[in-house]
């Protein structure tokens, strides 16, 4: 026995509510962050990533209530990310109770916050958020881009030098999703993920684009990922997180069960 | 009622290894301090900690909190998690070396770059997420503890130690290493209990009931 794969659902919280619902289990109340970590914990998950995708900074702080309370009741590891431009945010979400913090356009726009967040930190505590697109013709070999703003602006930056420079800047993690596949449940592109994996020290997440268990194992056998990251399928009440973990560990990944 | 002691030298996250505490023991009082008079006078005293080694050593000298924890070791139950386990061995290779407590002899080692398993197999660095822990010996907080269960792991560096009279966990990840000691009052993890869903409460609730 080693070290297993983990299986992280992903939940969006807008002015501190989980949004796009979650239909599993028996949570009385899907909109609420604490029913919902609790149901995933309870339920077998790994680790909960909460993304804050509240547009207005005023609501910022409805985040750091969120995370105060999920972290007083439930005790797998909680990753958030959305919004974080500065130092400080990492450590107010920390001290809230968060165990990482995922740090995607402001790495962009100043890679040295990833410095100055692991330094200060440490680096197991910071993940950075790649988003990345295929930007090669059809007939060269590929290539992908990191993009911004849900994937619709370029950044000329190459994705596997990128995932280099964070994890060379101190990113004690990698979530790596590919815009082309994000919400398409065809499955994660396997290329960028093995691309990157191979190319870093650190643990690479996969997400974007999980239809179905196959795609689970597909991320981690075919791709090289530590971890594979969805919404959906969990959420909907599609598959539950033992089932999947049933089905990779039929397919001789080891998983915590 | 009884007091248990979380030291706080402002690294970390000590939110968590609170409130798994409180969850544990809601009868008990739970404090996070700095304070050398509230260690001194705990019944229970718990070292988290994350971070660099020579920030966490500079911030416990800082705080005036090495002899508060030299006293509480070994008078009283101990609880290290993570940094709290490292800094009691006698020197860490991270930062360009630091010196550490010394409270246990040995060494805390960075893993290799790249760093192969037995099979050849590539393995992840920070080792991070959830890996069995093989109980080497019994221990009051392994009661109710399957062996080879699996615990949350976040870190770099691992200890190397002089004597394995004190290990009382190993877990192998590349190679085998210690990840839990215990020693008279003492028991100190590599992994996060309190991050490691109801295993980890059972090795926290051992703790705050165990008569050392």
């Amino acid at each position: 026995m080693g070290l297993a794969k983990r299986i992280i659902p992903c939940l969006d919280v807008d002015a501190g509510r989980v949004v796009k619902g979650v239909q599993f289990l028996d949570i009385r109340d899907a909109g609420d962050p604490v029913s919902v970590a609790r149901g995933y914990n309870e339920a077998g998950a790994d680790e909960i990533t909460f993304l804050d995708i509240t547009a207005s900074s005023d609501n910022r702080d409805t985040m750091l209530h969120v995370v105060e309370q999920v972290a007083s009741e439930v005790f797998i590891p909680l990753t958030v990310g959305g919004g974080i431009r500065e130092v400080d945010d990492v450590r107010r979400l920390l001290n809230a109770g968060a165990d990482k913090v995922s740090i995607n356009t402001a790495a962009v726009h100043n890679p040295e916050l990833v410095q100055l967040a692991s330094d200060k930190v440490g680096s197991q505590c910071i993940v950075v958020a790649i988003d990345a697109k295929a930007v090669n013709a059809a007939d060269e070999s590929p290539r992908w881009e990191i993009f911004t703003h849900g994937g619709r602006k370029p950044t000329g930056l190459d994705a596997v030098e990128w995932a280099q420079k964070m994890a060379h800047l101190g990113a004690g993690e990698l979530l790596l999703t590919s815009m082309d596949r994000d919400g398409t449940k065809i499955g994660f592109d396997l290329g960028v993920t093995k691309a990157i994996s191979d190319a870093v020290e650190i643990p690479v997440i996969a997400s974007g684009g999980v239809g179905n268990l196959q795609h689970l194992s597909d991320g981690v056998l075919k791709g090289g990922a530590d971890a594979v990251l969805a919404a959906s399928i969990f959420h909907f009440g599609e598959y539950t997180i033992t089932e999947a973990k049933e089905f990779m560990q039929q397919q001789g990944i080891e998983v915590r069960l | 009622m009884q007091r248990i002691a979380i030291i706080d030298y402002g690294m970390g996250n000590l939110r968590s290894v609170a409130k798994a505490v409180e969850k544990v023991a809601p009868d008990d009082e739970v404090l996070v301090t700095a304070s050398a008079d509230v260690i001194a006078s705990a019944d229970r005293v718990v070292c988290p900690g994350q971070g660099a080694a020579a920030d966490c050593m500079a911030a416990l000298r800082n705080a005036h909190l090495v002899e508060p924890i030299k006293a509480a070791i070994t008078t009283r139950p101990f609880l290290g998690i993570c940094m709290g386990l490292e800094v009691l061995l006698t020197h860490s290779d991270e930062n360009g070396g630091v010196d550490c407590l010394d409270l246990i002899s040995g060494t805390v080692k960075r893993f290799n770059n790249p760093l192969i398993d037995a099979d050849g197999v590539r393995l992840k660095v920070p080792h991070l997420g959830w890996s069995p822990v093989a109980q080497s010996a019994d221990h009051a907080l392994w009661k109710g503890i399957a062996n080879n269960t699996r615990f949350y792991f976040a870190h770099s560096y691992f200890c190397e130690l002089e004597s394995s009279d004190v290990i009382v966990g190993t877990c192998d990840y590349g190679h085998q290493f210690t990840v839990a000691v215990g020693s008279g009052t003492c028991f100190a993890c590599q992994f996060h209990p309190e991050k490691s869903a109801g295993d980890g409460l059972q090795l926290l609730s051992n703790f705050v009931s165990w008569r050392a």
